[in-house]
């Protein structure tokens, strides 16, 4: 019988766990939500639409290729299904719709590489119109060959903001300015984990370079105090990190404060999950090689722990490398360890972005009350507050419960950082011991009628006939 | 370092039933100490549908519920919120001739005893209530009945105790269960240690853990009644919706997000359950049958929980045939939220008088003498 | 101003694909997602449920669910996701 090796996630790291299956003489099944793989920074423009890989990806755009081009080789020898949402995780069976059909897929080895997020911390008026992620603004330039704006602020931390603005900035958008939450300090502190990767850090060095060159302002320390508009944005407030206001014109903000990882399926595969300080986050369990704490359940790439697409290529493998080692006869050591010591390099480096983009540390105590936290059910900071003071809840499900927080369509993904920021201030008690959402199928919202195409409702069984 | 603590009574279980006898049993003026093994009010009582209703409980319940009802009419005095309860209505649905004649029937039966439902059908009914797919020929409607959020609800009446002065031990899982002279000894092995005269055991789906401690027994099982819930929808539905035969219930919220019921999960270890796909897409079939305009609407969340269950479908309410002051409140089989805050005076009324007003002889632990107690662990 | 988005110079039209947002006819290109086309050419794609605010997406990528677009069949779109097609009619007004 042969093992069924499913692979979620057409990312970088989900691409190379195909390869390195395929290369070994499976034929993995490759799910991937999106109508064509490369996952969130290797993003290809829709079927149809030309773009040069330089444009798209400019310093990664050797490395774009190759991965692209190779998962585009294999897919004769893939079953790929695009399109594909998987919803639900039961042991050894995943349920997925595409195109309106829901479907049931047993597997033996399930490898999770579905990818990250920016993580949001809200300001006032970031539900306004024209108000995205960093991620979104690059997404609207790759995929869809349009620019925010056109007057455009960049604002958050992490180096994500810097990479972003400098595309804009070079495909003729007008960046305003460039705002940073952090603290120079705090990047001069981080320069010697930095150095674990140089060319990254150099790239980072050259996008302020160019924008300096370019004539954009950056500045350093900034606190968010307000974007501002009615219909849309018009202009961002902020304030100096000497305490002096700005207001900005402008017709969109892209902002983000780094990148959280998606990690619904692992909760729903049963993955226990620890705090990790350095991503300030809960994290489903992993070790060196990519195994979880679930038999047959695999993670990799940045929906396992931030760390990059170079990290997540390696990941990937590494994790296919573990299935193969636990459902065949293979074995390969040295492949393996070499996979782990580089991975290792890329932790480190990780752990230098932290300190150099640290988030904002009284974010949650400046946070106004009438700040909205839960923009899908429109839950304000006070809310939140008003219910700890009331009730004592100190634990994110208990929060949830009460509050309706987590309770939209998004499930957390957006307020989760900023919801268990303010709960644990408002709590008194250390940002990991509030816990964390648990997710809850369907992982994004399923349409009603998807089931209906089934056969007809049967009876009701005796037993359930509740009322 | 164990708190040993004394008091009048010690509830085991935090849920609805415990949390109402413990504010009752304050307002009785006798101390309580409320052992909960995780937080109040976040099991059954905490995830179940909402439903507020008195339609359609045998009439060895109608005391009890209709005894409910006033209570949930005044609820913000008791629990100070009001839960999001409305007084909906409820709308039993028939789809067929002879589910119309059950309802009729029903109807009849009920009327004697205090409870007025209005019948409704053919072209009356489908200009009361168009939402209906063809599949609904008529029904029968509570106008007193409601619903609820039970996760506010719940959770409401644990801190009202607690605030008028009952102790609640919140993560606590009670393994210590003795009873010595006249009193009884609780408590979980490390942090708290409680003596008292009194013991309700109010310990849900998980009450034979309690009750077998005392050489009580009965048959009772675990069942896993499958939820889910849609994204905000424009009002299109003001009733609390059920069917007869049962399978599928649903009301909407005041923010527009639609409740729905029916269908059956899947244990997860001992203290959760988890929704399975087939009870997922069953339910959703249900729902898109009886509800056409939710067609186009978007299930976000999934999910089911652990709730006691007999054979009869009756609860056991009452004292242990063999330790009278333990008294038992178990086994509601889905239908507790309603009744909960009622059972919870009973209980005190029986710690307090030695006696209640209702009728509990039905819902005895005794009636299941006779039959070998079926223990789903 | 009256767009959220603004398309690149640099990139060349691809084939115009019609259709129709709050009553009024449009014409967008092959290739782009509902939310691009209505983004070139207005400023919501819907009203927040509770507060009634516009609401345009959030993070364009499939996360936020802030982009779900009402057909005027009453079927819903996640628009940053959906590619346009030909003939569709969206709606960025609350309906009853």
């Amino acid at each position: 019988m042969t093992t069924k090796f499913v692979i979620v996630g057409a990312g970088p790291a989900g691409m190379r766990a195909a390869e390195q299956l395929v290369s070994a003489g499976h034929r993995p099944v490759v799910i991937d939500e999106a109508h064509r793989f490369g996952g969130q920074i290797y993003r290809q423009p829709p079927y149809g639409v030309q773009r040069e890989r330089s444009d798209l990806y400019g310093f990664e755009a050797d490395r774009a290729s190759a991965a692209l081009n190779r998962f585009a080789s294999l897919l004769p020898q893939i079953d790929y299904r695009p399109n594909t949402l998987v919803w639900q995780v039961a042991p050894q069976t995943l349920q997925l719709v595409r195109d309106g059909r829901d479907e049931t897929l047993p597997f033996n080895a399930l490898i999770l590489a579905t990818g990250a997020t920016d993580r949001v911390l809200p300001f006032p008026g970031w539900t306004l119109p024209g108000v995205v992620t960093l991620g979104a603004a690059q997404v609207a330039l790759k995929y869809q060959a349009c620019l925010v704006g056109p007057r455009v602020v960049f604002a958050g931390t992490g180096p994500l903001l810097y990479l972003v603005a400098w595309q804009y900035a070079s495909h003729g958008g007008q960046v305003m300015a460039v705002l940073d939450t952090a603290p120079t300090g705090a990047k001069l502190r981080a320069v010697p984990k930095m150095l674990a990767r140089p060319t990254v850090a150099a790239k980072g060095a050259y996008f302020v370079m160019r924008l300096r060159l370019a004539g954009v302002p950056i500045y350093s320390g900034v606190r968010l105090l307000g974007a501002e508009g009615r219909e849309h944005v018009t202009a961002l407030r902020w304030q100096k990190a000497d305490g002096t206001q700005r207001t900005t014109n402008c017709d969109a903000v892209g902002v983000g404060h780094g990148l959280r990882s998606e990690t619904q399926l692992a909760d729903l595969a049963g993955c226990r999950f620890d705090y990790h300080s350095v991503d300030q986050a809960w994290l489903p369990t992993r070790d060196a090689s990519g195994r979880s704490t679930v038999r047959g359940v695999y993670l990799a790439g940045d929906g396992a722990a931030i760390l990059g697409a170079d990290a997540a290529e390696l990941s990937g493998a590494r994790a296919a490398l573990a299935a193969l080692e636990d459902f065949t006869i293979a074995t390969s050591t040295a492949l393996a360890s070499s996979l782990e010591a580089e991975s290792r390099r890329h932790a480190r480096f990780r752990a230098g972005l932290e300190t150099a983009f640290a988030l904002p540390a009284n974010w949650a105590a400046d946070a106004p009350d009438d700040l909205i936290v839960c923009r899908c059910e429109e839950i304000t900071a006070g809310e939140l507050r008003e219910c700890v003071k009331t009730t004592g809840a100190r634990e994110m499900n208990r929060l949830k419960a009460l509050t309706r927080i987590g309770m939209g369509r998004c499930q957390g993904r957006m307020c989760a950082p900023a919801a268990s920021r303010l709960l644990a201030d408002a709590a008194g008690c250390d940002l990991k011991d509030v816990g964390r959402l648990r997710s809850q199928a369907p992982v994004k919202p399923l349409p009603i009628r998807l089931m209906r195409e089934a056969a007809t409702a049967a009876p009701v069984p005796f037993e359930e006939r509740d009322d | 370092m164990i708190e040993k603590l004394s008091a009048d009574v010690t509830i085991v279980g935090g849920g609805i039933v415990g949390s109402s006898a413990a504010l009752f049993l304050r307002r009785f003026g006798l101390s309580v100490v409320l052992l909960e093994r995780g937080l109040c009010g976040a099991a059954a009582s905490g995830v179940n549908y909402g439903g507020v209703r008195v339609q359609g409980r045998t009439l060895s319940q109608l005391p009890l519920a209709l005894r409910a009802r006033s209570i949930w009419s005044r609820l913000s005095s008791y629990i100070g919120i009001d839960g999001e309860y409305v007084q909906s209505g409820h709308l039993k649905i028939a789809r067929s001739e002879s589910d119309m004649a059950n309802l009729e029937a029903y109807a009849a039966q009920m009327r004697e005893h205090g409870l007025s439902l209005q019948l409704v059908s053919g072209a009356a009914f489908r200009a009361a209530h168009p939402m209906f797919g063809a599949r609904a020929v008529g029904g029968s409607f509570c106008a007193e009945d409601g619903h609820a959020n039970p996760r506010l609800v719940s959770p409401a009446f644990a801190r009202a105790a607690q605030a008028a002065g009952a102790r609640v031990i919140e993560q606590c899982t009670v393994s210590e269960l003795g009873h010595t002279g006249n009193t009884f000894v609780v408590g979980d092995g490390r942090s708290v240690e409680v003596k008292s005269s009194w013991l309700l055991n109010c310990a849900g789906a998980w009450a034979l853990d309690v009750a077998q401690r005392f050489g009580d027994a009965a048959p009772l099982t675990r069942i896993h009644p499958g939820m889910a819930v849609t994204e905000p929808v424009p009002r299109f539905m003001d009733v609390n919706v059920g069917v007869e035969g049962g399978g599928i219930y649903g009301r909407q919220t005041a923010r527009g997000n639609c409740v729905m019921g029916g269908a059956r999960g899947a244990a997860k270890g001992s203290l959760y359950a988890v929704p399975t796909a087939e009870a997922m897409g069953e339910l959703c079939r249900r729902m898109a049958d009886l509800f056409p305009a939710l067609a186009d609407v978007h299930v976000i969340r999934f999910w089911s929980g652990v709730e006691g269950s007999l054979p009869d479908h009756q609860p056991v309410i009452g004292p242990s045939p063999n330790v009278p002051e333990l008294i038992h409140a178990f086994g509601f089989c889905g239908a507790g939220f309603q009744t909960g805050p009622a059972v919870g005076e009973a209980l005190a009324e029986l710690v307090y008088h030695g006696r209640c007003d209702i009728e509990l002889a039905p819902f005895a632990l005794q009636r299941f003498a006779e039959h070998d107690s079926l223990v789903t662990s | 101003m009256n767009a959220l988005l603004n398309r690149l110079s640099t990139v060349a039209p691809r084939a115009p694909v019609h259709f129709e947002l709050d009553g009024v006819p449009c014409t967008a290109q092959q290739g782009d997602t509902v939310l691009t086309a209505i983004l070139t050419q207005a400023t919501r794609l819907r009203e927040a449920e509770f507060s009634g605010q516009p609401r345009a997406g959030f993070c364009l990528m499939g996360a936020c669910q802030d982009c779900w677009v009402q057909t005027v069949d009453g079927r819903r779109l996640r628009a940053c996701s959906t590619l346009l097609e030909d003939g569709m009619r969206l709606s960025t007004r609350r309906q009853p």
